[in-house]
């Protein structure tokens, strides 16, 4: 007997019609989802669309209402990550899920390792654990150093490792790439082509549509937890992707380009906040940095350059242990978050899991933090100001669902992201320094931020914009800060021909002196206009 | 100077944080600071000791301090397991009184004295089971679940007897506390040693077996650092928190034998506060209350310098005895903020 027709693929996992509730939410209804054997499989919705729910539905973290999940062809109910590994199903979920009171080689090898006759052979599972970090670029990390020394894009390679180490079949990566810059993006995506080429299947999560054109074969579409379809990435342009994430038509994208927006800043001559040589040992060398009224200014960098190690010195999260700083020209002492924010600078940190969210408390007492904090304990908000606050933030940042009432914790990772942002913007500070806040946000309330962000700035408040996406930095700021190695390498002033290019180059060659502008608008950009 | 050229030469991935030598081997190592300082008190004490009041370096001494305070190391063990999670157990006190005077009972009414000690036992086993199932199933916190322990194996205890239960002398059970000499020295000063101190150390070199050396162990470290994360990384988190409490209750049964064998008699007000001395042993020996961090090795250090403690007071005959407590509260206070200095030093 002959077989003429090859026999058509069958999918790995499989999800029919899948619904799950929460109070007063439907996040997902009625989703089907297939993942095929070596295929990279796109799950794009809107922050809120429902892509981590479903993720954790196959993996058995949350009970499905409704639905029937096939793996490898067989009916399955999961319960729960372990679970889900042994039926050959590694997930990186979408906040770095580690343990920060281990090492790094513990964290990537808890529950996988290496046992000779004594039990545990740690010699033998620390190696194990470098060659797995090594495959993403991390080999020369040490496996014995705590996980806490190191920055939350290095945890999350470091995650992903960890879900390596499992010869897995399927492995998911709910928003793996949200802190890594573009070279560790290309590591990873080296990493997961090879798997795929082995016949892994992948499931992804990104909000950045250059890197899902880049990767995946296959995309399905989720909108508010319904299910939009399923496509092979080369058939469905970009402009249709978006109008079927956001349900409408979309005239222009102009916003998500590059190009720096136009847009004149008040010049003053003194600088709010002035830093002479302030540094820190280990973390930052000693910087020189002018701060002004109504600017944006970008820290460009690579990972592990310092730009949040910067950051934390201004606002005081850390203590500089030379230098000085100035404010509005008089020398002060930033030592702690307190006097930070007593000096109206606002700090968002890059690690909302840990330092941002406070996870039981509603997003109404979220958003109202930082104010009732600045105000003083003694002096409550009272109920209406709350209101105020909390109703322009959730309208402008387009939180979803916009209930103030819900725990925090029970919000989407991108909508988290907003409210955390809102508590910042609601401070009316005079210099806010923001780290990674556009960190797993989607295409259209990226937008939305980038234009607060100027608008803010508009109004005469200092800005310090930190972003691994080296286009936002672009996009957004009157001047950048190039970071290489724990040392300032360059400041740039934004204009015509500047661009993210020119940016890895400056620190690729480094040395280019600063404020040699001029030179930097030749033609040889080719981005310079459209 | 051409500022625009290929993506080739793009600078490598990450760059590791430069810190050096020592400075780094301390950070890696922040968490041994307490236990070390634990240890240096200890020597502290002893060389005060020495030099104070004599007699302290020596066979017999010594041997009296592990003797003494074999039940305690046992106890402050299971503790840690508990403690390295986050959790606590209150009940372990009342648990060795429970299961002390009913096995001194159950013994003088004849029963096999081998099948009363694995049933004392399993006493302890199953108090730990229910406050794990309370704690894991029903949501309980664990300092009320063991809290309701604690008083059930107390109330329990005195519904059995309310005055002291002794042991017959000839009980196979007092064997556990015959005195081997290890080393016969000048007169009176031998090291000493009984089964229960056997059974101790054997204790402790389990659990640091179970504890480093075993996937078990690595789980209990990582639910203390974060549960959630735990959970999310696919470890077995519910069983070995149920395991954990487990391992706390047959910890006790093993101290009740150990010291029911010392003493030869059982009460039903044996062992209060008994609970506290091990917590304060394993904070002591650098075990964090917040779970994750600590060791086993240490709270046996601290168990010996509240033992060593004791024995100092007494010697000094100046002191009154109902000073020690005081004396344990200080240097719990001093280690407490002791690791609150490493905890605000790490997060940096
Ligand atoms: N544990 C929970 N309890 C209640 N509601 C939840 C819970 N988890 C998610 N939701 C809700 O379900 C919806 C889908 O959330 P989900 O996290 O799946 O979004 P997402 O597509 O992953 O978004 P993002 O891009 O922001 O990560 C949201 O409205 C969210 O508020
Ligand atoms: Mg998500």
């Amino acid at each position: 007997m002959t077989a003429p027709v090859p026999p058509a693929p069958v999918p790995i996992v499989e999800m029919k019609s899948i619904s799950i509730s929460f109070p007063g939410v439907k996040a997902l209804d009625g989703v089907d989802f297939r993942l095929f054997p070596g295929e990279v499989h796109t799950l794009m919705g809107e922050n809120g669309a429902g892509k981590s729910t479903l993720i954790k539905a196959l993996t058995g973290v949350y009970r499905i209402d409704d639905g029937e999940i096939l793996v490898g062809g067989q009916s399955r109910r999961l319960t729960g990550t372990a679970d889900a590994q042994d039926a050959g199903i590694s997930t990186v979920y979408q906040e770095v899920n580690l343990c920060d009171n281990l090492t790094i080689g513990e964290n990537v090898m808890l529950g996988h390792e290496t046992r000779g006759r004594f039990g545990i052979n740690w010699t033998a599972t620390h190696r194990a654990a470098v060659d797995a970090l090594e495959k993403l670029g991390l080999g020369h990390l040490n496996p014995r150093q705590p996980l806490s020394t190191l920055s939350l894009a290095v945890q999350q390679l470091v995650a992903i490792s960890r879900a390596m180490v499992a010869k897995s079949t399927v492995l998911i990566l709910d928003e793996p790439t949200s802190s890594l810059d573009a070279n560790e993006v290309e590591g990873l995506f080296a990493v997961i082509r090879r798997l795929r080429d082995q016949g892994v299947a992948i499931l992804f999560v990104s909000h950045f549509l250059d890197q899902v054109y880049a990767i995946s074969d296959r995309m399905t579409v989720l909108r508010n937890g319904q299910y939009q379809g399923e496509y092979l990435t080369r058939e469905l342009p970009r402009a249709a992707l978006i109008a079927t994430m956001i349900g409408k038509e979309v005239a222009s994208l102009a916003s998500l380009d590059s190009e720096r927006a136009e847009r004149d800043h008040l010049h003053t001559d003194e600088p709010i906040l002035r830093a002479e040589g302030l540094g820190r040992k280990g973390s930052i060398d000693p910087t020189d940095l002018e701060l002004h009224r109504g600017e944006v200014v970008g820290f460009a960098g690579l990972l592990g350059s310092g730009r949040t190690e910067l950051a934390r010195l201004l606002y005081g999260a850390d203590k500089a242990d030379e230098g000085q700083v100035y404010f509005r020209g008089k020398k002060v002492d930033i030592s702690t978050p307190t006097r930070g924010l007593a000096h109206k600078i606002a700090f968002s940190s890059e690690n909302r899991r840990d330092e941002g969210i406070v996870r039981d408390l509603s997003v109404r007492e979220n958003l109202v933090l930082a104010v009732q904090a600045k105000r003083g304990w003694a002096r409550p908000l009272s109920k209406r100001d709350k209101d105020a606050i909390v109703t322009k933030y959730l309208a402008e940042l387009n939180v979803r669902p916009a209930d103030p009432d819900r725990p925090i914790r029970n919000l989407s990772g991108g909508n988290q992201q907003k409210v955390l942002l809102g508590r910042w913007l609601a401070t009316k500070p005079e210099l806010l320094i923001l780290d990674e806040p556009t960190r797993g946000i989607d295409v259209g309330a990226k937008a939305e931020i980038q234009e607060q962000v100027a608008a803010l700035a508009d109004d005469g408040v200092a800005v310090v914009f930190i972003s691994s996406e080296l286009e936002e930095v672009v996009r957004l700021s009157d001047r950048i800060v190039v970071l290489k190695d724990h040392r300032k390498i360059a400041e740039i002033i934004n204009g015509p021909g500047v661009t993210a290019d020119l940016i890895v180059n400056t620190i690729a060659e480094e040395g280019v002196p600063a404020g040699a502008d001029a030179a930097w608008s030749t033609p040889a950009d080719r981005e310079v206009s459209e | 100077m051409s500022t625009v050229t290929s993506f080739d030469n793009r600078p490598t991935s990450v760059e590791p944080k430069r810190e050096g030598g020592p400075a780094r081997w301390l950070k890696a190592h922040l968490g041994l600071l307490p236990t070390f300082a634990a240890l240096l008190i200890f020597l502290a004490m002893i060389v005060y000791g020495e030099i104070a009041y004599g007699r302290i370096l020596q066979a017999s001494t010594v041997s009296n301090l592990l003797i003494n305070n074999a039940h305690l190391v046992i106890l402050a063990v299971g503790l840690t397991f508990v403690i390295l999670t986050g959790g606590i157990d209150l009940s372990v006190g009342a648990v060795i009184a429970f299961s002390s005077v009913a096995g001194v009972l159950l013994t003088n009414a004849g029963w096999n004295p081998w099948f009363v000690i694995v049933l004392m036992v399993l006493i302890g086993s199953l108090f730990g089971l229910i406050s794990g199932v309370l704690i894991q199933f029903f949501d309980v916190q664990p300092f009320i679940a063991t809290l309701a322990m604690m008083f059930l194996a107390r109330g329990l205890a005195s519904m059995l007897s309310t005055t002291p239960e002794r042991l017959a002398d000839e009980s196979p059970m007092r064997g556990l506390a015959t005195q081997f000499k290890l080393v016969d020295g000048p007169r009176v000063n031998d090291l000493v040693i009984t089964p229960g101190v056997i059974i101790a150390v054997v204790v402790v070199l389990v659990a640091v077996f179970l504890l480093h050396r075993t996937r078990f162990g690595r789980t209990v470290y990582a639910i203390g650092g974060s549960e959630q994360s735990s959970t999310l990384m696919g470890l077995p988190v519910v069983s070995t928190k149920l395991w954990v409490y487990v391992i706390s209750g047959t910890l006790a049964g093993v101290a009740a034998v150990v010291y029911t064998a010392r003493l030869g008699s059982a009460q039903n007000i044996t062992g209060i506060g008994w609970e506290l001395d091990a917590i304060a042993a394993t904070v002591i020996g650098g075990t964090l209350l917040m779970g994750g961090a600590g060791f086993v090795l240490g709270s046996v250090v601290g168990a010996l310098v509240l033992g060593l403690m004791n024995v100092l007071i007494t010697r000094d005959g100046g002191i009154r005895p109902e000073t020690t407590t005081i004396i344990t509260g200080g240097i719990l206070l001093v280690f407490v903020l002791l690791q609150r200095a490493v905890a605000s030093r790490r997060r940096e």
